[in-house]
């Protein structure tokens, strides 16, 4: 590993010293939140899984139903039935902090219930409606898995970011200090020695001479 | 942070009976269509589903918003059930955060 480049002075050593200090902080800090963050990330994917199976489950029915309807009615009667649908959904978007990465959270907000079919029974067929009830009771679950989907693409991005940090401090950062302070110490004890040795000479050299 | 709705997008017998429950839906076909309506909806809509079919197509695209908290891209099984690119986007993101796909390993022994 390379030594930075940096002068072998007294000063120097000192900060890079301090520097080194710091380094390994942040590299203990930093570890500990990834460890943290796997943890979480484990229980949000686990539950991402669950909640991806059931959903593809229940969307499989539900689209079934739906197009069996579809194909007993005419094109034009059911587009006609749904075109104006009974309930309008909004949504409340607000953000959470999970292990300091933002992520959304929703929340319905129900419009007054008026009617949940918009249409009139006589022209569409029992299947409809199964399809139309089950999607319904679907939403909150989609929208929980839109929520939890997102938390864990976050979760995952941040993840390997911060794996990033801790190795770029764990394998260039403090070596590379540790490297420059070593050679800094090396340095200066050998002028040290120089300064001793010049010494030694010169006395010599005085006595010499008398 | 913006109220924005939900939007669906995919091929029109997959997602009409979303409408009925309140939804917006944005029938769409072909690749360019996909790509443009996803890119208006995003600006406004907060989260958006998307069947599975359309999605694997705009694959790059939704690789650029998943970064970001807002709009949400969800994929979802089209009429033609389930391709399995939902569950592709769990396990990469497995594979991202620890290295090693240890959730699914299970069913690909089988």
């Amino acid at each position: 590993m390379a030594k930075l480049n940096v002068n072998p002075t007294r000063m120097e050593l000192r900060r890079l010293k301090t520097r080194l200090k710091t380094a390994n902080r942040g590299h203990k800090l930093l570890k500990d939140k990834s460890d943290e963050m796997i943890r979480q990330f484990m229980i949000y994917i686990k539950e991402n899984k669950k909640l991806r199976d059931e959903v593809e489950q229940e969307l499989a029915d539900s689209t079934k139903s739906f197009m069996l309807a579809r194909a007993v009615s005419s094109d034009a009667i059911i587009e006609e039935a749904i075109a104006m649908p009974g309930t309008k959904v909004e949504l409340k978007t607000s953000s959470k902090n999970v292990m300091s990465v933002d992520v959304p959270e929703f929340e319905i907000i129900e419009s007054e219930k008026k009617e949940l079919y918009p249409y009139s029974f006589a022209s569409v067929t029992s299947e409809l409606d199964s399809s139309i009830a089950s999607l319904t009771n679907l939403l909150p679950k989609l929208l929980k898995l839109a929520e939890i989907e997102k938390t864990c693409n976050m979760l995952a991005d941040e993840i390997e970011k911060n794996r990033r940090r801790v190795n770029a401090l764990e394998y260039v950062m403090i070596p590379q200090l540790e490297e420059t302070i070593k050679y800094i110490t090396m340095k200066l004890d050998e002028n040290e020695r120089g300064a001793t040795i010049r010494l030694m000479k010169v006395k010599s050299m005085i006595e010499n001479r008398n | 942070m913006r109220d924005g709705g939900i939007a669906v997008v995919g091929d029109k017998d997959s997602i009409l009976g979303f409408k009925a429950i309140g939804l917006d839906v944005f029938p769409v076909e072909g690749e360019t269509q996909i790509r443009d309506t996803v890119h208006t909806l995003a600006r406004t809509y907060s989260v958006i589903f998307i069947t599975e079919t359309a999605a694997a197509q705009i694959e790059s695209l939704l690789k650029r918003y998943a970064a970001r908290p807002y709009p949400v891209i969800v994929p979802i099984p089209s009429s033609e059930g389930a391709t399995g690119f939902g569950m592709k986007n769990i396990r990469a993101n497995i594979e991202k955060a620890i290295g090693a796909d240890i959730l699914f390993n299970n069913k690909e022994d089988k």
